[in-house]
């Protein structure tokens, strides 16, 4: 270390540091898209990605969203051990490793499922989480796999399970091994379903395709983030099979609320009190003590 | 009926239409004999075919599966069961002509028959839409494999789809959770499914009703997470690139039974199952036998491990050893 570094008080040293890079948000200031409001990067962080002026939900990281659902004691995460390979060796324009590489590089995830075990408000889950920066959040082998670990630890566990999707569908990449990964998922929740243990399935922004059309629906209790895309085929496809214009608000979550294909829709930042309250009328425990927001 | 070419069938098509017309030449003039030159042309036509069906590629594959006059589920309802019953209806909103199903007796045993069903000319493709159910179509299928599963009897899938229906009447209905729905249940059904990828076995909307205790497939159908033109199109941004993306996606019989994705691969007749329909028939109907043969001496527990242990197998990935922190 340099005489200069030296001086330096360790706030600004730390910034240095190859960690601090990376949390470093791209810009300090940052443009609802809905509302056109200007925002400091870090109220809306503290505001879990939503909106402090029109409550737009924003995609939110894996992690963040993680941290802001369990009790910040006792997570383990689930499935790390799991890694992707590329037995189809599939090339587009781009190689499926280069594609799998960028994208580890650019969320710091190692593929599109992160699986931990915790407490929301001292109520014991396992939760799956969906990246959708990751690859659009695509399930291949590995987001099957680490699905199925998950389950097998909430069934070990007697906990249930809590799922938050957000993917464009199944990982072409992987052809038809990702297609089998519906079937996985499906089948690991038969399971959980046998002993009597509750699958949670929230649905965010965007749930569609191979995920939409697997284990999403199959949940106990289905609940939508507020103007979540949720749907089978895409709004073009759609669009260019039927050659018709699609209906306002077509396949938003509040879209499928009203034709019954959800339970209800939840406000991201009443998410983690909700589930709580959701759970324990599931498993007939007393209800959780309400904490200070 | 005429004989539909493809285009990459081009060359045999030339060869066919010489010879038809040596052959009506030769049955006008008595005086003329060109049998021998008729007889020498077939043979070459027929070493042509060989060959060419031979070094088929994924895209020239995926192009027989579609074939207009491939056989589809009803025709083999017709050839290979007695006694079809079909049953309509999902008991909620309509009866889905993309999806046939009934009770029938394969070698004078019941079974439950489910398949996707497409049409042959404008107007009955457009009553089977094309084959694409709707949400109605799989909840039909599901009601029927529920009925199966009650009086104990087995269930036969054959599955030619291009996909699930994308409409707005569709979405509105849930086709997400109707393809789900069926993907759970499937897993736990208490009797022996076995599935037969025939044609096309389009994503999601066909594994809807291919989850099983054994899947067959034929050995020009295809089946894949999305279609090589879908797939063009987003990765390629050109529809063009289909067959770039038909070699990729490993769509092939042989390609998915390397992968374990499927268990057993059912010989074509030369130039595909739309050249010689019994011939197609009677190797179907012997996997068939042999399937069900393979499951029948099971009990329902035991059946139901293997299925969920074959379900979980499915997936490539690496175990990496994670150092404790």
């Amino acid at each position: 270390m340099s005489w200069f570094q030296k001086m330096l008080p360790p706030k600004i040293n730390r910034r240095g540091g190859e960690e601090a890079k990376k949390n470093v948000p791209e810009g300090l200031w940052f443009k609802c898209p809905s509302c056109q409001t200007v925002l400091y990067h870090t109220d809306l962080e503290k505001n879990l990605d939503v909106c402090p002026t029109c409550s737009h939900h924003h995609r939110i990281s894996a992690r963040a969203r993680l941290n802001a659902l369990l009790d910040s004691e006792g997570r383990f995460e689930i499935g790390t051990e799991v890694q992707p390979v590329d037995t189809l060796k599939f090339k587009d324009q781009k190689r499926y490793t280069d594609r799998l590489t960028a994208s580890q590089k650019s969320t710091g995830e190692d593929d599109a499922l992160v699986v931990m075990q915790g407490n929301i408000q001292s109520v014991p889950v396992v939760a799956a989480v969906f990246e959708f920066s990751f690859m659009g959040g695509s399930m291949g082998s590995v987001v099957g796999e680490r699905f199925v670990r998950g389950v097998q630890v909430a069934l070990e566990q007697r906990c249930p399970f809590v799922c938050f999707a957000a993917s464009g569908g199944a990982r072409m990449q992987e052809g038809l091994l990702s297609l089998m990964q519906m079937a996985k998922t499906c089948a690991a929740l038969t399971q959980l379903s046998q002993e009597k243990l509750p699958f949670i399935s929230v649905l965010t922004d965007p749930t569609m395709g191979g995920v939409s059309a697997s284990f999403a629906f199959m949940g106990d209790v289905v609940i939508a983030e507020p103007g979540a895309l949720i749907g089978f085929a895409g709004a073009r496809v759609i669009q260019q099979t039927v050659r018709e214009t699609l209906p306002e608000g077509f396949q938003r979550a509040e879209f499928l609320l009203e034709h019954g294909a959800v339970d209800m829709i939840v406000d991201r930042r009443e998410m983690r009190k909700q589930l709580a309250t959701l759970i324990t009328l599931l498993q007939k425990q007393a209800a959780v003590e309400s904490e200070a927001a | 009926m005429k004989l539909t070419f493809l285009d990459f069938e081009q060359p045999i098509a030339d060869l066919e239409g010489k010879i038809e017309q040596l052959s009506k030449m030769h049955d006008d003039s008595a005086a003329l004999d060109i049998s021998d030159e008729i007889s020498r042309l077939q043979e070459k036509s027929s070493a042509l075919l060989k060959d060419t069906y031979a070094k088929l590629t994924p895209w020239q594959i995926s192009q027989v599966s579609r074939h207009p006059q491939r056989p589809y589920t009803l025709d083999y309802v017709q050839h290979l069961f007695t006694d079809f019953q079909e049953l309509h209806g999902d008991r909620t909103y309509a009866d889905d002509a993309a999806i046939v199903g009934g009770l029938a007796r394969f070698n004078g045993q019941s079974v439950m028959v489910i398949g996707h069903q497409k049409g042959r000319d404008t107007k009955e493709r457009q009553f089977r839409n094309f084959g694409m159910p709707r949400p109605e179509g799989y909840r039909k299928a599901l009601r029927l494999m529920k009925l199966a599963e009650k009086f104990g009897i087995p269930i036969l899938t054959f599955v030619d789809t291009p996909g699930a229906y994308p409409g707005v009447g569709a979405e509105e209905r849930g086709q997400s959770e109707a393809i789900g729905h069926n993907l759970f249940e499937m897993a736990e059904l208490r009797t022996p499914l076995i599935c037969t990828i025939i044609g096309e076995g389009g994503s999601g909307g066909a594994l809807a009703i291919a989850v099983g205790d054994v899947t067959l497939m034929l050995q020009y159908a295809t089946y894949s997470v999305i279609s090589p033109e879908g797939c063009a199109s987003i990765l390629w941004k050109s529809a063009d690139k289909a067959p770039d993306a038909a070699e990729t996606l490993g769509i092939t019989a042989t390609r998915l039974k390397s992968l374990g994705l499927v268990d057993k691969i059912v010989a074509e007749p030369q130039g595909g199952a739309h050249r010689d329909y019994p011939a197609a028939m009677q190797t179907v109907k012997k996997a068939l036998q042999d399937a069900l043969k393979q499951v029948q001496g099971k009990t329902s527990d035991e059946l139901l491990q293997a299925r969920f242990n074959r379900l979980m197998s499915y997936g490539k990935f690496k175990e990496i050893e994670i150092q404790a922190a």
